[in-house]
């Protein structure tokens, strides 16, 4: 019987590895070959020169200004969509969770909407919009945060709700309340430090969007780093590719970071993890 | 200790809510003096959690208002009402230690960390829990979690505690145990106190009034002991406690039953057919081998037993008997019974 559980154990075990070792194989392959080719030197052999170009910032702006500018759209855009989207969706999604819960399904509704509709169809329907935003805001490729916050509310929707979901909203509010909180402190010293990790996943999942944008921005001709990276593709392959390598790279610590952080969360969260103290008799 | 603000009268008058075509509360009064305990006991849907959260401000009222020391809190928001709660589900903030828990309310007034910290350790210590101070909710039992939550209740000196069913997800010893612990904190505080319940015993155990309520209304409120031996509705004497309805006749305040006569409580139908509500303990049954009725159940309660018993006539009478008669008495045996001449309510026969 122990024989049979052994071998079970072992097979199981087996087809794990197995599993790992396809997939990994699946999204290594494409990223060895970028590396490979990134590394190829004119003459034949090996020469890092192209990641020396890509690491050397201030050069990048000079030899490549519309990769920079990608940059820089990109790195504003980053920061103002992910602002945009929890100062929306926070608050809103604790008020209607609160106060009228009738209306979650069709918030929840509105906001995955945007999966639906495919991305040339949204720029149709923001070309007529962004006239307006240029003639009010100006032409700068930050306003592309609006239609951003758009494309990256199915997403940070879902992360936020199992975040909610996973702590009683409506009593520990009102539990603050009865101490003397108002709504501010509620939100800021009770309900964000219960979805840290909810509010870091969305933002990851917002970061992770924005950077590997492109229809949007290119076809209302705006920059941002993609953009950067198709023009720069015309000019030089392989530091197109370097950077792209880099965004790749960038957005799986981000998400290695969300897991370690939505780990040690949930370690320090789990019951199990301390049994709980028996009632005094 | 740090000494505690002394309880202050509360006055609910009309307070009325409606969700919808729902009456949840319909013109409740009622009045707490200072330092007292009410609790209120009824049904699911009565009123009585909506008539607590309407005195905490976290709903408004349809009409009438509240009444605290003197001072019309109506349109007061809970932030500003400086009351205590706590819950029926488990509030603890999660990120927080039980400590920090209990200062929270205190932060928020703006007092020095060592402030907080002594009164929270004073707190912690009247609840019985400083060893746990440094735990965070999900490292303490339920009981624990709720009397942490009492702790963080009473730190802010509250004008007015509120209980809103906080026993009702524990178990059954713990509960007991935790009343007894409320009611003995309570007394210490003096803080006037408003417990929602629909456990009969635990209000009947430690208020020391009980309001009754059935259909956003107050169907009577008064000490335990008098909700219990002097119903005014019937749906008070059979809400509180077990009752047997038994057919009967009334006149001069006296109701014939079986052949016994019951003096009637105030508030009873005076003449012609009733029915009386009598209590199991006012039903007596003997062993009698040719007795009128037969036992059909017998259950061991542990300190008591309960039999039921039918009546040549049909009808299943409830008896409660000492531990040995339960035990003595089988399903079959036939037995006599009478009744003592407890008063009791009669009403009309439906």
């Amino acid at each position: 019987m122990a024989g049979l559980q052994r071998a079970r154990v072992r097979r199981q075990a087996t087809f794990r590895w197995v599993v790992v070792a396809v997939v990994g194989t699946f999204f290594a392959l494409p990223l060895l070959g970028m590396l490979e080719f990134t590394t190829r030197a004119p003459g034949g052999g090996r020469t890092a020169a192209v990641w020396r170009t890509v690491a050397d910032l201030g050069g990048l702006r000079t030899t490549y200004p519309e990769l920079w500018a990608g940059l820089k759209a990109s790195g504003a855009l980053v920061v103002l969509t992910v602002l945009i989207m929890l100062v929306l969706l926070v608050p809103t999604m604790t008020w209607v969770r609160l106060r009228v819960p009738g209306l979650r399904r069709t918030i929840e509704f509105i906001c995955l909407l945007p999966l639906t509709i495919p991305a040339i169809v949204l720029v149709v329907g923001l070309a007529p919009v962004y006239a307006w935003v240029t003639y009010l805001l100006g032409g700068s490729s930050a306003w592309l945060c609006f239609a951003y916050v758009v494309l990256v509310l199915p997403y940070c929707y879902r992360a936020l709700d199992a975040g909610l979901s996973a702590i009683d909203v409506r009593t520990l509010g009102e539990a603050a309340r009865s101490l003397g909180a108002g709504w501010g402190t509620v939100m800021v010293r009770v309900i964000l430090p219960n979805v840290r990790t909810a509010v870091l996943s969305a933002s990851f999942l917002a970061v992770a969007l924005v950077l590997g944008e492109f229809t949007i921005a290119s076809l209302l001709h705006r920059d941002n780093l993609q953009v950067g990276i198709n023009q720069l593709g015309q000019r030089d392959a392989q530091v197109a590719v370097a950077v792209s390598f880099a965004a790749l790279a960038l957005a799986f610590v981000l998400l290695l970071v969300l897991s370690f952080a939505g780990g040690r969360r949930t370690r320090t969260l789990t019951p199990l993890a301390t049994p709980p103290t028996q009632e005094p008799a | 200790m740090t000494p505690q603000r002394q309880g202050v009268a509360v006055r609910l008058e009309g307070l009325s809510r409606h969700y919808g075509a729902v009456r949840a509360l319909d013109g409740l009064d009622l009045e707490l003096a200072p330092g007292e305990m009410v609790a209120l006991l009824g049904p699911s849907g009565c009123g009585k959690t909506t008539a607590l959260r309407l005195l905490a401000g976290l709903e408004d009222a349809d009409a009438g208002r509240d009444v605290v020391d003197g001072r019309d809190l109506t349109d007061v928001p809970v932030s500003k009402r400086d009351m205590g709660m706590v819950f029926q589900a488990y509030s603890l903030f999660p990120h927080m230690t039980a400590r920090q828990n209990v200062a929270f309310g205190l932060r928020l007034r703006g007092r020095s960390s060592a402030e907080q910290r002594s009164r929270a350790g004073e707190m912690l210590e009247l609840v019985g829990l400083s060893s746990q101070a440094d735990r965070y909710a999900h490292q303490m039992s339920g009981g624990q979690q709720q009397r942490v939550a009492l702790a963080r209740a009473l730190a802010i000196e509250p004008q007015v505690l509120l209980l809103d069913e906080p026993l009702s997800a524990l178990d059954a010893k713990v509960r007991v145990q935790l009343r007894d612990e409320i009611r003995r904190i309570q007394l210490d505080v003096g803080a006037t106190t408003l417990l929602v319940t629909h456990d009969q015993e635990e209000a009947l155990a430690v208020a020391d009034r009980v309001g009754v309520m059935r259909g956003g209304r107050l169907e009577q409120i008064a000490a335990p002991g008098e909700i219990y031996t002097s119903p005014a509705t019937a749906f008070v004497a059979e809400f509180v406690g077990l009752t047997n309805r038994m057919d009967g006749v009334a006149a001069d305040g006296v109701a014939q039953v079986m052949r016994a006569r019951i003096p009637l409580l105030p508030g009873s139908v005076a003449s012609g057919p009733v029915s009386v509500l009598v209590r199991p303990e006012s039903v007596e049954v003997h062993t009698q081998r040719d007795g009128e009725a037969e036992v059909v159940a017998a259950s061991f309660l542990g300190s008591l037993g309960r039999v039921r018993v039918r009546t040549a006539d049909g009808a299943v009478l409830l008896a409660q008997v000492p531990t040995g008669g339960a035990g003595v008495l089988q399903v079959g045996d036939r037995v006599s019974l009478a009744l003592r001449p407890v008063p009791a309510l009669a009403v009309s026969r439906d």
